[in-house]
């Protein structure tokens, strides 16, 4: 089927105006952008659907002439999920400015701390590094209970000064 | 035996139940369930003897071909008896081990319960699949007796210690069954070993089903994990580290022996695995100062020794490794069982300080000698005959390689030597009197109950081994299915004569006292040997590089920012799909400009409007600018020939105009925040290309359209099977119905999580209402219901006089729009917004209470009771013989209607209806009159003492 030249053009301006907003920090603009998406997603379904043709519906005109009604119902339920949406996201932004007075979306803190991480949990350090009463068994030939002096000579833990 | 385990199952439900009820009496009773397993395994015994298989097969999953295969042969027996009669035993024990009110006992009672059961299944299941859940169940219940409750760190670390490794295992283990089945044809362990498969994948298969039983049985260099688990409480010591989880290894070895044993890399991996295994257990159990710590790395090194035995692929072999496996099982036990008692008794374990116990505890010393002369090799015990069986066969040659026999043979001579000395170092530490240390005081003596365990083991062991020969047919039905062996077989027996392998053993014993007299040297020349490396070392230092690496991803890749995670997708996107699109695409030839040069001018408008949108940095004007390239849109499907979507875009364009004016209301007029030019530079690099790439989508999508679309039949389906003539309509609530049953319980859930953000407490109920008292006392007319309770200074009578006047026309088209919807444009989505709209204006027109008059109603009523509609309509379809959501026709003639012509899929569509004014009402609700109710009340942000927002 041929394209035309028009759809195509509307659709990637809408997306490029859509992906440039949904890239702000501001809430509002990503939700901006996220509508302009919406509106450019089912552009592109309804055009990737054929030309234009005439309403599917019976009885008004004939079914050889009639736009493909398969990307139309699947883009209706969409138009009205996409409002169901905004509305949620509207709710977060409101939200956030009552709680925090700010509707950026900021660097989420936990991540940072994730990526700044240095020590390991108590339960992954190396045996060395924990107290002799926390050392496996085995590991420092020692149960719980054994005096830290009297950690006899092994493999491993040899005896002060000789390392 | 399926009654059996599931007996091990109510009772290990139960344990919690019963230990709160009698204490740690109710191990008494819990005995009682591996015992009757026990009398049950020796009633099959003659049966099994006379050559007759015990099995029961009941269908699991019978798509995947899973069953529960359950086969009690001679091997599986004797495991059983061992697994079975050292579980009652420990019970037994257990009831006297922890104090009458120690805490968690009754999680302890149930795990150690649930565990005899697993492994009692692991030795009876004959499917590879029902053994690997078995063997995965002891991996678990082993998890949680060593880590205990979890308090403390050691106990905590070697539990998962335990885990990681013998999982990981495990993991290995069952691709390597599952390669093993596919290879030989048969997941039934009885026929694998039977009829084995070859070649490649049977070999890796075979080394990877090894892989499990290596980690599971604590071979080197995987055997760190078994004196780690020491920490848990005696009893599972004895029970899961000495007689049954560890030797479920071993048990899978003798299993698979028979049949998988000439596999290439069976033999130098279990031969080689096994004697490294049982030097080195044996050399580091010599300088244990703990006496459990020294029973453990015996057990290290006896479960190599026992992995050489039952792994070699001989008849004499196999004979010697079940009888050692069964005579192991019993002095083990016992030796932990009795270190236990001197635990208990003395508050000590360290053979430094324990002293003169012998005498104090005659009867304990007794039962200990006994299971470590067992342990030593010296006649008349078990363990002895045993041993002299392994000399036996090796010396005769007893392996398919002559050399591989003999090095094999010095290998277990040497460690036989090791096992006398620790064997004596046990001895001498936990009951010899020490010159140079004070008698040991005894805080608790044992109460008889204590040593009953113990001392019914010892004497199983001593009495064993003279009356080895009626142990003999048991471990020859078993021995007799290995393919390999010597011409003629010795039985076993406890006097052979005099043999080379009766001095081997003296040789094994002098040795062992020899290098006991001399420890304090043996002791100085190990310290000197000592070295900074060890297996376990290494499992520390892999973890940590793990942790330490996935640290480095997790910090590389989460950088924590909403718009570098969005443009990491786009960026994807561009670079994958994109290439695609540029290298593979089939591009159109010809280009048209336009369908009606209508569309051009609009295009020109949404374009500008969207390009003004990403300049303008107030917020209602940003909104208003987006709003036309929404409505736009809305022309450009009507221009496409979807007036449903045009009808559908105009409204909802409207509705997301009104609802954003109300939410930014409380917001400042300009948006602050600001990016800095290099950042947006890169935003509008990635916007461009996505921009470009999804046009060009377009355009290629519409030219790759050249197969006959779904859609072909849906017009004449529409009628004949919908009854409706908007084919777009009737797609939605019959054809594509689930589709749409979906999309509205997705608004359901966006309007209930829209109520949940804006009402911190409770969300639940309807709009606020006036009191009718404050409605009625007007001072003048009022155009509508409680129009009064508004500001004046905010009233505006023509809104007021138009919604007077509109609001029910405007409900009356929604409805009109519902029904015609199935021949006409409109329908249940459509309809459902302009009801919304009219209560928009309401709202607007009147305020918040003017809402609660215009929709008396909890919004969530509407939600449920519209996917009620939808769902029940799917329902009653069933009801009625047809498919879910199949649309039924029903025609008659009414007296004054004429002819009426009723759908169900109607219903359908009143459910969306009903969903879509109930979101709309919510977020009027929630967006509109709470903002209002928290502005007029002036109410802070509902936070309780102490509660803090987290950002």
């Amino acid at each position: 089927m041929t394209p035309t030249v028009v759809l195509p053009v509307i659709i990637g301006g809408l997306y490029a105006a859509g992906v440039y907003l949904l890239l702000d920090r501001s809430l509002t603009r990503v939700l901006l952008g996220f509508l302009l998406l919406g509106n450019a997603t089912n552009l592109l379904l309804l055009s990737a659907g054929g030309a234009a043709g005439l309403a599917p519906i019976l009885g008004v005109s004939d079914p050889e002439d009639m736009n493909d009604p398969l990307p139309q119902a699947l883009i209706l339920t969409a138009i009205v999920i996409t409002f169901g949406i905004s509305a949620f996201v509207l709710a977060m932004i409101h939200r956030s400015w009552r709680l925090v007075r700010q509707e950026v979306v900021g660097t989420d803190e936990e991540d940072r701390r994730v990526a700044a991480r240095k020590g390991t949990d108590a339960d992954e350090l190396d045996p060395d590094d924990l107290v002799p009463a926390d050392r496996p068994a085995g590991h420092a030939d020692g149960l719980r209970g054994a005096d830290p002096d009297d950690v006899p000579a092994d493999d491993i833990d040899l005896p002060a000064g000789t390392r | 035996m399926l009654v059996l385990l599931l007996l091990h199952l109510v009772a290990a439900l139960l344990a919690p139940v019963l230990v709160r009820w009698w204490g740690r009496q109710a191990f008494l009773a819990l005995a009682l369930v591996p015992a009757a397993a026990f009398a049950w395994t020796l009633a099959q015994l003659s049966a099994v003897l006379d050559g007759r298989e015990v099995s029961e097969t009941v269908e699991w999953i019978p798509a995947l071909d899973l069953q529960i295969a359950l086969r009690l042969d001679a091997l599986a027996l004797l495991f059983a008896a061992v697994v079975t009669g050292v579980g009652a035993l420990v019970l037994l024990y257990c009831a006297r081990y922890f104090a009458p009110d120690e805490e968690g006992t009754g999680r302890f009672a149930g795990t150690l319960t649930a565990f005899a059961g697993s492994m009692l299944g692991l030795v009876v299941a004959d499917d590879l699949l029902l053994l690997y859940v078995f063997w995965e169940l002891t991996t678990v219940f082993s998890f949680l007796l060593i880590g205990g409750a979890g308090g403390r760190l050691a106990a905590r670390r070697a539990a998962t210690q335990a885990l990681v490794l013998t999982t990981a295992g495990g993991l290995a283990m069952l691709v390597g069954l599952i390669m093993v089945g596919q290879a030989s044809g048969s997941f039934l362990l009885s026929e694998v070993v039977a009829d084995p498969g070859s070649g490649t994948v049977m070999t890796a298969g075979t080394v990877l089903v090894l892989m499990g039983a290596i980690t599971k049985s604590a071979m080197v260099p995987f055997h760190f994990w078994l004196p780690a688990a020491m920490e848990a409480p005696t009893p599972v010591s004895a029970y899961l580290h000495a007689a049954a989880m560890v030797k479920a290894g071993i048990y899978l070895v003798a299993r698979l022996a028979p049949g998988l044993a000439d596999v290439p890399g069976w033999r130098p991996l279990v031969l080689g695995l096994g004697v490294a295994t049982m030097l080195v257990g044996g050399y580091r159990a010599l300088r244990q100062t703990d006496l459990k710590l020294l029973l453990a790395f015996g057990t290290v090194s006896q479960l190599g020794f026992l992995m050489t035995l039952v792994g070699g692929g001989s008849r004499e072999l196999a004979a010697a490794g079940v009888t050692m496996t069964l005579a192991h099982a019993l002095f083990k036990s016992t030796l932990f069982l009795t270190v236990g008692v001197v635990d208990h008794a003395t508050g000590t374990r360290d053979l430094r300080r324990l002293s003169g116990l012998g005498r104090r505890l005659p009867v304990l010393a007794a039962v200990g000698c006994l299971a470590a002369a067992s342990m030593a090799g010296l006649p008349p015990l078990l363990g002895f005959v045993g041993k002299e069986a392994a000399f036996t066969a090796l010396w005769d040659g007893g392996l398919p390689d002559r050399t591989a026999a003999t090095v094999v043979l010095v290998g277990l001579v040497v460690g036989s030597a090791l096992t006398a000395a620790y064997t004596a170092r046990f001895v001498w530490g936990a009951f010899a009197r020490k010159p140079d240390c004070a008698d040991t005081e005894v805080a608790h003596a044992p109460e008889p109950l204590f040593l009953a365990a113990p001392v019914v083991l010892a004497t199983a062991g001593l009495l064993a081994g003279p009356f080895s020969p009626l142990l003999a047919p048991l471990v020859a039905e078993y021995a007799e299915t290995v393919p390999f062996g010597l011409p003629e077989v010795e039985d076993l027996a406890l006097w052979h004569g005099w043999k080379p392998a009766l001095a081997l053993s003296l040789l094994t014993v002098l040795a062992g006292g020899a290098l006991f007299a001399v420890r304090a040297r043996v002791s100085r020349t190990q310290r000197r040997l000592a070295v900074g490396a060890s297996a376990d070392e290494g499992y520390w230092n892999v973890i940590q590089g793990l942790d330490r690496l996935s640290v480095l991803v997790t910090g590389t890749t989460q950088r924590g920012s909403l718009p570098a995670y969005l443009g990491t997708i786009l960026v994807v996107v561009l670079a994958l799909p994109g290439t695609v699109l540029l290298t593979r695409a089939p591009w159109p030839g010809e280009w048209r400009a336009w369908d009606t040069p209508v569309q051009a001018m609009v295009g020109v408008v949404v374009v500008t409007a969207a390009a003004l949108s990403l300049r303008i940095r107030q917020r209602l004007s940003a909104v208003l600018v987006v709003g036309v390239t929404g409505y736009g849109t809305a022309v450009l499907f009507a221009l496409q020939g979807a007036p449903d979507l045009a009808l559908t875009q105009f409204l909802v364009e409207t509705l997301t105009l009104v609802v954003f004016v109300l939410v930014l209301r409380k917001l400042p007029k300009d948006i602050g925040e600001r990016h800095r030019p290099r950042e947006r530079a890169v935003r509008g690099v990635i916007a461009v290309a996505v921009g470009a790439f999804m046009g060009a989508v377009g355009a290629v999508a519409l030219g790759a359209r050249t197969a006959t679309p779904v859609s072909a039949d849906y017009p004449e389906e529409a009628y004949d099977f919908g009854g409706g003539k908007n084919i777009v309509n009737v797609t939605l609530v019959d054809i594509r119905a689930w589709d749409t049953l979906g999309e509205i319980s997705l608004l359901v859930v966006a309007a209930t999580g829209v109520a949940s953000l804006v009402f911190l407490r409770s969300r639940t109920g309807g709009v606020d209402r006036a009191e009718r008292t404050r409605l009625t006392e007007v001072d003048r007319p009022s155009w509508l219901a409680a129009g009064a309770t508004m500001d004046p200074a905010r009233r505006s009578v023509v809104l007021e006089v138009i919604t007077r006047i509109l609001f029910h026309t405007i409900l009356v088209f929604s409805v009109y729009l519902l029904f015609s919807g199935h021949n006409d444009p409109g329908g249940g989505f459509a309809g459902g917004l302009v009801a919304g709209l009219a209560l928009v204006l309401r709202y607007l027109a009147g305020g918040r209470y003017e809402l609660g008059e215009a929709a008396p109603v909890a919004p969530g009523v509407l939600l449920g009771a519209g996917l009620l509609f939808a769902g029940g309509t799917g329902v009653g379809g069933l009801v009625l013989g047809a498919e879910v959501l199949q649309t039924a026709i029903l025609e008659t003639t009414l007296p004054v209607l004429g002819d009426v012509k009723l759908v169900t899929s109607l219903f359908f569509d009143m459910g969306v209806y009903l969903i879509v004014v109930g979101l709309v009402l919510d977020v009027l609700r929630s967006l509109g009159a709470e903002l209002d109710r928290q502005e007029d009340e002036d109410d802070p942000i509902e936070l309780n003492e102490g509660e803090m927002v987290v950002r």
